[in-house]
Order: structure tokens, then C-alpha cells, then sequence
């Protein structure tokens, strides 16, 4: 190792010494050095980040969602509002171990086993920050005991805060809709850090989803200094929601209510409209959902439920469910006939029925001669036969329009189906065929290609009862109606036989029990197979194939108030099914004590009111399913 | 010297005293806040710790050269045995294992270790004659020396403190004279070897610290955490602070460690890049104390073992505040006079009464013509 003609002496070490401890020492300075410019670098110049950084870690600004906007109805009766309410919610991303954490949940707020279910298949699906409802509404023990447990359940996030309240519940179902958390994709398509605020819920049907901005509100916003484990150490600062604004409707919410509970067990619909003004006082239909379990986030056993029940609660059947009008057309054939110059004094021999050719047209009875207010009181078949085959249809078919039969209303971005109002030229473009006398005949009675919702059928007599031309709205406005171009003498022949339906026709067992106020009214009956098929949908087939009831309907006859148009499903006939509801609530409009004093009497024979039959339902079938029939229903192909 | 001051007295020597007692006082202010803002736990502790290992630090400069130098060696292979002991107890109950319970009392051989290699090795250097001081003969002992302990305390697993005891022995050689080439070559070899070193001697935990190291961010909320909130502290702090007590780094707890091997971290939140330079120029000035006291020592085995303690106080210093300032990954190196902690204070306060034990022979022995630096 030694290298030749060097030597090494104590000196020449101390010298190598002296001169490797100066390159150590310069090294360490060097370090030293740039310790310090990295100590200046990181505090000086990255300064701001840094700072920003240690603020976003000590302060946590959580938002505090509005408290959403009232919906009154025309009173200032809320039909929605909101209360105070303790909830708590599970944010994915913060959770560490989903099943225990589930699992302590459960047993803090004494879950059932279903609602544990859920809220695991929920948990399944979550990601990120958005947060998952646990549940809402706890009392303030449950609230306070989980509070406590928070340091050891990372990801739960108990709230203080308001929730949506229906009072009326499912009566107002598909009036207004619901409210639920926002979606991933309405949080990626927004990104407003509101939307996955906990407890933060938008309208996601019906009313709430289409005034989503003007209920929503401002959120407020609490500044809480938290340690890195999340323990709030105090407040730094509160700003309060702005309450979104409240929204006012036509709507009558004693009569909403009436009429949703007057349905009672049957399914249909029902609509009353202001004869004034064309404000909807009343929109049902029923069986419905209970927007309060829709808001909270609802059961998949009770969402199973509702989308197996052949009654389809999670339909709008007043503008969606579309039904053959059946006899409750002829008053606006009536003017359409009017109209075209036919005497309403003359009159047409009914034998039970009209001959077309070589077929026989049938009517409901042998009426014998009857003019047009004696046809629509005994809702004669053979008298419109002969108008219709006379005047064709054509004719009528405008006047139905006029009278707001296949038409699409603006109406709060209610999803409506329209329906058809057939004419010759419908028929060639839609069948590349021509209009028969056969088909004249079928769409004067409602039948055939005449198809309408329910909406429909009330916004026609209430512009026949008026004499205007209303449009019906949920949201009140000023403006006036125009009248409509129909002589007033040719609408009182179609209201007068509509009187008579009620006080002597085919309705006669619907009259008011009301000391000098009368209503008027038509009675139809909707036949769900083929007309014409020779079937008749009476008693004795399944529910699904019998006749749909239906009436329409106004009062007071003399000063028409109210107008109103109702649809039992397979409730077998207008008069037996339909008009009673009408009558109990016309009752109501005119005297509430004594409606829903028979209302009390109905509902207990038919198990409770719609709360506590819908609980009962939910039981039982609960009770099923648990008794291993299978969740889905069966395809109806399986059967050999 | 003031004339009315004893001998004694006055021969203390009272600047290194007055740098480590500054430097310690800061401590003590420091981890109070860290306390938020209380005595206890931490900042009583470290004052009446740091009383006590000045006292013993005064008490081995007292010791002569002869008997130092005559310890060196039973105690190396004392600590040796002692490391091998721990290393067994380790291995039997599973896990690692770094200290031996003294009646209540932990006892770290490896913290020992690091001034006791120095020791040993200077020893050596000492005794061999000076004409073979760059031969073979001369750097194989010293690598055994330094291997033995290096390769108990890296399989404790401890990186931090194999990589401190060998960077002292290893200076000492540097000093010794061994060739500059073999440095050069070492180095060279240990490049290719760092490689096959991360994938097959460091754990998983080592490996993530390293790859964390070198991309924080990756990893915010794991390993990297604790460098992303350091730098958060010593960032946000600004030149002139938080302010005292007001740090919401660590008083809320998001700065890991804020006592011990961060403490840097928390002394910058709250007294900003000012606190820092003001501790980083105390720590120079107590290094550039140690480096003349080792350059003026008239004895070969002071010289050595002056440069080779001196390196020991620099090593960390420099990793630890490499580390809290994102220079270097986590290794738990804990700072002198700062972290709350009695065997790294232990280890400290040695090499500084060593350091002072060798000034004393410097100035008792009067070869002050022999001074390079006054």
C-alpha cells in the first residue's frame, strides 16, 4: 500500500489531519448552508402555500344546507315544510372498516335488519365524499350516544339540521314529488361542494325538482378549527342559510288531502279545478308513495313493494294514466252537435241501440225517443250514434280540442301523456286509412282510437261549466280566460243535461246531500278489452279486464264553482265507482264536517286511513317476502 | 481572566457551556409549547435532564487522556456484547428489540456505541506505528471495528443509528490518513451497492420510506405525511413566526412527532425562518467549537477522536433537519438540545464532555504554540 518516496512522519499526518478536518469542516458549512437557504426557501418563498396549506388543515368549513322553501297550498297551509331534525350520514371515503362501522351503527341506533341491509348495499355503491343517509329523524339520546362514540368511527357525520316534511304524506305525492341526495352525476356535472353536503337533499320529482332553484336557498357556512384527528377544538365563525323562498299553489290542501283519502283502496285519479280561474285545487293519484320515506331515502323491500303492485302507486295516473273517456265525452259532443246547427229539441228513436250497415251498434237500454238533454241524462249511445254518423266526426273532434281533450298543458313541467283525439286525417297518417262511419260512431261515446288523461277530462268541464276557456295551473296567476267561441245557450243545453244526469240520470244516487246546491255531472264507463270484443269487463272477470269507472262533474249548477273529473281503474262503472267519489268531495267544498264525517265512517271499513293501510300493506308483505317468495316478480311467461 | 474568579472556575469552559445551555434553554421553551402551552410533560423533563447530563459531561472532561484511552476498549467490547444481547433478546421474543431494562432505566447500547467507535478507532490509530498508518494493516482493524456494531444495530432494524455509528468511525479513518482513493473507491462501490441494499436489506417499511421520501405526495396520508406536514410547519411559519404558542401545526396535531424528531418543525411554526437561522447558526458555532478544540488537541488520539465526535454532533444535526425539511427521508434521528428525549441527549452530552475533556488536556499541557486556531 505504500507508494514509494513518501514517507510518512508525525507531521506529514498532523498536516493531512489539519487538512481533512478543513475539508470536513467546509462540508458540514456547506450543509449548513444549505439547511438555511432551504429553510428560507421553504418559509419565504413558498410562504403563501405553505400558509395556505396549515389554514385548510386547521380550519374546516362545513356548509350549512338551506333550510329548503315551503310549498303552501292556496291558503299558506304548508304541504311541505320542514323540522328540525338530528341525522346522521356515512361519507365513504372516510370510513376506514365499512362493516364495523356498519355493524356499531346498527346497534347505537337500534337498526333493523333490513335497514342494515340497505344501508350496506348502499355503502356498495358509495364513493368518495358523497355522503350516505344512515338515518334521519333520531331522538336526541340516539344523537347524543353517537356523538360521543365519534373519534372511534371515522367517516360518520351525525348532523343538527332540517329535513323535508309532507304532513299530508302520500296525498301529496304526486303533486309535489320528493327530495333525496344528489346523485354522482349531479355532483359531477355541478361539482357545488353543496351537493354532497350531508344533509343536503334537491328535488327529484314532481314540483320540488321543477322550483329546485327557487326552494333551494343559500347555504350557510360554520368555520370550526378541528385537530388532524377531527376533534372540533371552537368555532371560528357562523354564517346562516338563506331559507329558500316559499312557493304558493292553487292547490286546496283540506281538499288534496280529502280527495286522497276518499279513493280510499281503489286506483285512479282525480282533479279539481277552479271554475274561476282554471287553478288546480286538488291533483290525486292514488295508490300513491309517501314522499317523506321517498325524502329519507326509501327501503329497497319498500320500493320492491310499490314497483309489484298492479295498482302502480309510482305512476301520476292524473296526467300520465290515459283512459278511454267513455260516455263522459257526450256533453261535449252535445256542443259540437250544437254547434253544427242540430236542434236540440229533436229527437232520436233509441231501440236499443243503431244499425251501421250490417252491424248493430248497441246502446246501455231501450231509451225510445230522446232529445239531446234526455241522451246525455240517460247517456243514450244511440242518439250520439245518429249525430256522429250524421255530422261525422270531424266535426266533434275539433270541439274536443277546443275543450282541451289531446292537449299538452303547461303545467309545472308535470310529465303529462296526452293522449289522442282522433280525426280522418290523424287516421290516414297514422294507419294510411281512411275515417269509417264505424270509427264516427266508436269516438262519440269515447271509445275506439279516444284516448285522455284525467287532467284532461276535468279541464273540459270546467271550460264547459265556465263557458271560458281555462287553462289549469298549479301556480296562481291574473290572467283572465278567454271565453270560448261557443254560443252561452248551446254550453247550458250540455250543462243542463248534465244536471239532469245527476238529479234524475244515470247518477241520480250522487246527488249532493246539500240543502240547495246541485251538482251536474257524466257518468262513463271505459271498457278495458276490445270494444266491440262482445266482453263486457263486469264483476265476474279478474280486476285488470273490468271497466274503468269515470264522471266529471261541476257545482253548483247554477254558478259553477268547482269542476272536477275522476277515474277509478276497473272500478267497474262511472256511476257505481267514480261519481260517489265526486259527490263526497263536492261535499267537502261546501261543507267539510259532513264529507269527512262519512269519510271517517268509509275508512274504517277499509282498514285505516292511507298512512295506517299503506304501514299494514308494507307489513305483510314484508312478511311474505320473508317467507322466502322471491323479491322480483315471477316474468309472466313462466308458466307452461 | 478576571482575576477574582477561581482557577477552577474560570478554566470551565463556559463557551461551549453557554452555547449547549442556550440551545437546550430554546428546547425547553419549545417543547412547552409543544405542550401546549404546560411544563409537563415534556419541557420540565428536558431542562432537569439536560442539568443532569451537563453535570455528567463536566465530570468526563475531569477524566485524564490515559484513562480514557485505557476504557476504550473493555467498554467498545462491553457495548458489543451488550448490542448482541439485545440483538438475541430481540430474536427470541420476535420483533425488534433496541434497549435492556435497568431497573427502570433503558439502556441503549447503540446510543454508546457512536462515540465508542469513534474511541476505539482513534485508540487504534493511536497505537499502530506512524509508518504504517496508510498501510493495510491500518484500515482492515478499523472496518471491523465499525462492522461489527454497523451490522447489530442495521439488523435491529435502525437505520438511522447504523448509518450514524458508521459515519464516525469512518471519518476518524479519513483523519487517520488511510488513502483518498479508497475513499473515492468505497464511495463508488457503495453507489452500485445502494441498490441492491434498498431491495434486499431494507424492510418494507424502509422502502417506503424512501420512495416516500422521494415523492411525498404520493403518499399524503401515509409515510409522507409526516414530511408533507413538516414542511407545512417550517413553511407556513414565515420569517418571523406564528408566534409563540400559536402553532396550529402541532398544537392541533397535525405535525407527527412534534416533540421528538420534529421538533425543528415546531420551533419554525411559531418562530419562523429567524428561530431556524438563530438555531442553525448555534449549532455552527458549536460545531466549529468541536472542530478547533480537535485541531488543537497535541495528542494524535485527541486530534482523531475530536474529529470523529465532532462528526457524530454534526451527523444529527444534519439528518435530522435534512429530514424535517424534505431533504432526506425519515430515519428518526432526533436533534440535539431540541428533541424531547434522554438517550440521544445522552449520546450528545458524551462526545461534548469527551470534547471538553480533550480542550482541557489542550490547554493543561500548554502546547498553545501547536494551535492552528485560536
Amino acid at each position: 500500500m505504500r507508494r514509494p518516496g513518501k514517507l510518512i512522519t508525525r507531521n506529514s499526518l498532523n498536516m493531512t489531519f489539519n487538512r481533512r478536518t478543513m475539508l470536513i469542516g467546509g462540508a458540514q458549512g456547506l450543509v449548513g448552508t444549505i439547511l438555511a437557504g432551504r429553510m428560507a426557501y421553504i418559509s419565504v418563498v413558498e410562504n403563501e402555500r405553505y400558509k395556505m396549506l396549515s389554514e385548510s388543515n386547521r380550519v374546516n368549513l362545513t356548509l350549512i344546507p338551506p333550510r329548503r322553501g315551503w310549498i303552501i297550498d292556496r291558503n299558506g297551509k304548508p304541504l311541505a315544510n320542514n323540522k328540525a331534525d338530528f341525522r346522521v350520514d356515512l361519507i365513504p371515503q372516510r370510513v376506514r372498516d365499512i362493516e364495523a362501522t356498519i355493524g356499531q351503527l346498527g346497534q347505537i341506533l337500534r337498526m333493523t335488519p333490513d335497514e342494515v341491509d340497505d344501508l350496506r348495499v348502499a355503502m356498495k355503491d358509495a364513493r368518495g365524499l358523497q355522503p350516505v343517509p344512515v338515518a334521519a329523524g333520531l331522538t336526541w339520546e340516539d344523537f347524543a350516544a353517537l356523538s360521543v362514540r365519534l373519534p372511534d368511527l371515522p367517516g360518520v357525520a351525525p348532523q343538527r339540521g332540517f329535513s323535508r316534511q309532507y304532513p299530508t304524506g302520500a296525498a301529496v305525492g304526486h303533486l309535489l314529488g320528493y327530495v333525496g341526495i344528489a346523485n354522482a352525476e349531479e355532483y359531477e356535472q355541478s361539482k357545488n361542494p353543496l351537493l354532497i353536503t350531508p344533509g343536503f337533499k334537491i328535488g327529484k320529482d314532481g314540483l320540488e325538482k321543477y322550483y329546485e332553484q327557487r326552494l333551494e336557498g343559500k347555504p350557510g357556512a360554520r368555520k370550526v378549527e378541528v385537530t388532524a384527528r377531527g376533534k372540533i377544538v371552537r368555532e371560528l365563525g357562523v354564517k346562516e342559510d338563506t331559507p329558500g323562498k316559499p312557493l304558493k299553489l292553487t292547490i286546496d290542501g283540506g281538499l288534496q288531502e280529502f280527495v286522497a283519502r276518499r279513493m280510499g283502496r281503489e286506483s285512479g285519479a282525480a282533479v279539481v279545478i277552479d271554475c274561476q280561474t282554471g287553478g288546480i285545487l286538488a291533483f290525486s293519484s292514488m295508490p300513491s308513495f309517501d314522499p317523506n320515506s321517498f325524502s329519507d331515502g326509501i327501503g329497497r323491500l319498500e320500493y320492491a313493494m310499490m314497483s309489484q303492485d298492479e295498482r302502480v302507486p309510482l305512476l301520476n295516473k292524473a296526467t300520465r294514466g290515459l283512459y278511454p273517456p267513455g260516455s263522459t265525452l257526450k256533453p261535449m259532443a252535445a256542443v259540437a252537435c250544437l254547434q253544427n246547427g242540430v236542434d236540440p229539441e229533436e229527437t232520436v228513436n233509441c231501440p236499443g241501440g243503431y244499425r251501421l250497415g250490417n252491424r248493430f251498434y248497441q246502446c246501455l237500454g231501450r231509451h225510445g225517443p230522446v232529445n239531446m238533454t234526455r241522451a246525455i241524462e240517460k247517456s243514450c249511445n244511440t242518439y250520439f250514434y245518429a249525430q256522429a254518423h250524421r255530422l261525422g266526426y270531424d266535426k266533434i273532434a275539433m270541439v274536443a280540442r277546443e275543450m282541451g281533450l289531446g292537449e299538452e298543458f303547461d303545467l309545472a313541467g308535470l310529465n303529462q301523456r296526452y293522449g289522442t283525439i282522433p280525426d280522418s286525417e290523424w287516421k290516414m297518417r297514422k294507419y294510411k286509412q281512411g275515417w269509417t262511419a264505424s270509427d264516427s260512431l266508436n269516438a262519440v261515446i269515447g271509445q275506439g282510437y279516444v284516448i285522455v288523461n284525467p287532467l284532461q277530462l276535468a279541464v273540459m268541464t270546467a271550460r264547459l261549466a265556465s263557458g271560458r276557456k281555462l287553462y289549469p295551473h298549479l301556480i296562481p296567476n291574473d290572467k283572465i280566460a278567454p271565453t270560448l267561441p261557443y254560443a252561452p245557450e248551446h254550453l247550458a243545453i250540455a250543462q243542463q243535461g248534465m244536471a239532469q244526469v245527476v238529479s234524475q240520470g244515470t247518477a241520480a244516487r250522487s246527488k249532493l246531500p246539500l240543502e240547495g246546491i246541485a251538482m251536474a255531472g257524466k257518468t262513463g264507463t271505459a271498457q278495458v278489452r276490445g270494444f266491440g270484443s262482445g266482453s263486457r269487463g263486469g264483476a265476474g272477470v279478474p280486476w285488470k279486464y273490468r271497466d274503468h269507472g269515470l264522471f266529471v262533474c261541476f257545482a253548483p249548477v247554477e254558478q259553477p264553482l268547482y269542476a272536477a273529473a275522476v277515474v277509478i281503474e276497473h272500478g267497474l262503472g262511472g256511476s257505481r265507482a267514480a261519481a260517489p267519489v265526486a259527490k263526497d268531495f263536492m261535499t267537502y267544498m261546501f261543507d267539510p264536517q259532513k264529507a269527512m264525517d262519512s269519510l271517517l265512517a268509509l275508512e274504517a271499513g277499509w282498514g285505516g286511513n292511507i298512512a295506517e293501510r299503506m304501514a299494514s300493506e308494507f307489513a305483510t308483505f314484508r312478511a311474505r317476502s320473508e317467507g322466502g317468495a322471491p323479491a322480483e316478480p315471477a316474468p309472466e311467461d313462466s308458466a307452461p | 481572566m478576571l482575576s477574582f474568579v477561581p482557577r477552577p472556575v474560570a478554566d470551565l469552559p463556559w463557551q461551549i457551556i453557554a452555547i449547549t445551555v442556550t440551545i437546550a434553554a430554546f428546547g425547553v421553551i419549545v417543547l412547552y409549547s409543544a405542550a401546549g402551552g404546560s411544563i409537563s410533560p415534556w419541557a420540565g423533563i428536558h431542562a432537569l435532564r439536560f442539568g443532569v447530563f451537563l453535570v455528567m459531561a463536566l465530570v468526563i472532561r475531569m477524566f485524564s487522556e490515559n484513562f480514557v484511552k485505557l476504557g476504550t476498549f473493555p467498554a467498545y467490547a462491553l457495548f458489543a456484547v451488550l448490542l448482541l444481547l439485545v440483538e438475541l433478546a430481540g430474536a427470541v421474543k420476535g420483533g425488534s428489540q433496541r434497549w435492556i431494562e435497568l431497573g427502570g432505566f433503558r439502556l441503549q447500547p447503540s446510543e454508546f456505541m457512536k462515540p465508542l467507535v469513534v474511541l476505539a478507532i482513534a485508540r487504534f490509530y493511536e497505537m499502530i506505528p506512524i509508518g504504517q498508518a496508510r498501510s493495510w494493516s491500518a484500515i482492515w482493524p478499523p472496518l471491523v471495528l465499525i462492522g461489527v456494531p454497523w451490522f447489530l444495530v442495521m439488523t435491529q432494524p435502525d437505520l438511522g443509528t447504523s448509518i450514524a455509528v458508521m459515519s464516525g468511525g469512518v471519518t476518524v479513518m479519513f483523519l487517520a490518513g488511510v488513502p483518498l482513493r479508497l475513499f473515492i473507491g468505497a464511495g463508488l462501490a457503495g453507489a452500485a451497492f445502494v441498490p441492491f441494499a434498498f431491495f434486499f436489506l431494507l424492510r418494507e417499511y424502509q422502502q417506503n420510506r424512501v420512495l416516500i421520501f422521494l415523492d411525498p405526495e404520493s403518499d399524503p396520508l401515509g409515510t409522507g405525511y409526516h414530511i408533507s406536514q413538516s414542511k407545512i410547519a417550517i413553511g407556513s411559519g414565515g420569517i418571523g413566526g406564528k408566534g409563540y404558542l400559536q402553532g396550529s401545526q402541532s398544537h392541533l396535531d397535525y405535525l407527527p412527532e412534534g416533540h421528538t424528531d420534529f421538533v425543528f418543525a415546531t420551533m419554525a411554526e411559531e418562530w419562523g425562518l429567524v428561530g431556524g437561522l438563530f438555531v442553525i447558526g448555534l449549532f455552527a458555532l458549536l460545531l466549529r467549537w468541536a472542530t478547533v478544540v480537535s485541531l488543537n488537541a497535541p495528542s494524535r488520539f485527541g486530534k482523531l477522536a475530536g474529529g470523529g465526535l465532532t462528526m457524530v454532533i454534526f451527523f444529527y444535526i444534519a439528518i435530522n433537519l435534512l429530514m424535517v425539511m424534505g431533504l432526506a427521508p425519515v430515519v428518526g434521528i432526533p436533534l440535539p438540545f431540541l428533541s424531547y428525549g434522554g438517550s440521544s441527549m445522552m449520546t450528545i452530552m458524551i462526545c461534548i464532555g469527551l470534547l471538553m475533556g480533550i480542550e482541557r488536556n489542550t490547554r493543561e499541557s500548554g502546547s498553545s504554540a501547536g494551535r492552528v486556531i485560536s
